[in-house]
């Protein structure tokens, strides 16, 4: 079979996710920078408090794994647009999808242990 | 079928373009996305420092921030998340059609440089001073 393999009806559910996951990142600045203001920074301790907060990790969790997809969906276009190697491609979307899953992981049981 | 006039593959000059104001924020949500990304192990890293209960790690988490390297990085991320986040905020923006005339659209990327680096001043300070 000589075709050409493009596609796989993924770029309309990218570019939903990282509207969505923008918005959720947004929401969440806004809820931290408000509780700056409020005086959630002002100390460790009322930082500390603030932050094990059940509601405060909940949205805290999402923001995580919002800020995750959508750094994989954006890096992912980076090392697509730039690299013409397709090995090259492959191995550093691996890097990337491997490391973003990392650093979901340990911010999350930061979080989660508070 | 007519000859090509032009010579293909083409390859552009970089240094020659030259982008509307639009191009350059849009390159900027790129490269400011693309350092979050590359920073983003330290800032989860402080994050934990920030948030751990041992006396260890509130001293170590005083001096890293105390430190001029760490200051001016965290400061180019400062730039690079507040320039990216009013970027998003334009793109949503037009996602809904709204500021798509060209106009509306050059204005928007005017306000988005000014109104990312001004914060990033402001905030600056305070990150600079304490």
């Amino acid at each position: 079979m000589n075709r050409l393999v493009v596609g796989a009806h993924y770029g309309l559910m990218d570019w939903l996710a990282q509207r969505v996951t923008a918005i959720v990142m947004a929401v969440y600045t806004l809820i931290i920078f408000a509780a700056a203001l409020g005086g959630a920074t002002a100390s460790r301790e009322a930082w500390h408090s603030f932050m094990a907060n059940g509601f405060i990790r909940y949205i805290s969790f999402l923001f995580i794994v919002s800020l995750c997809y959508h750094a994989w969906v954006g890096v992912r276009d980076i090392w697509m647009d730039y690299l013409n190697s397709a090995a090259l491609r492959v191995i550093l979307h691996v890097l990337t999808l491997l490391a973003l899953i990392g650093y979901a992981g340990w911010a999350v049981q930061i979080i989660w242990r508070l | 079928m007519p000859e090509m006039t032009k010579p293909r593959p083409k390859h552009l000059a970089l240094h020659q373009i030259r982008l509307p104001l639009a191009g350059y924020a849009s390159i900027l949500h790129r490269v400011s996305g693309a350092g979050l990304f590359l920073m983003l192990p330290l800032l989860v890293w402080l994050l934990q420092l920030s948030l751990s209960p041992s006396q260890e790690s509130a001293a170590l988490f005083s001096a890293v921030m105390g430190n001029l390297l760490v200051k001016l990085i965290l400061l180019g991320l400062l730039w690079a998340f507040l320039h990216h986040f009013c970027m998003g905020i334009r793109i949503l923006l037009i996602d809904v059609h709204v500021g798509v005339e060209k106009q509306q659209a050059h204005n928007s990327a005017m306000a988005v440089m000014i109104i990312s680096l001004a914060l990033t001043l402001v905030f600056g300070l305070k990150l600079l001073g304490a």
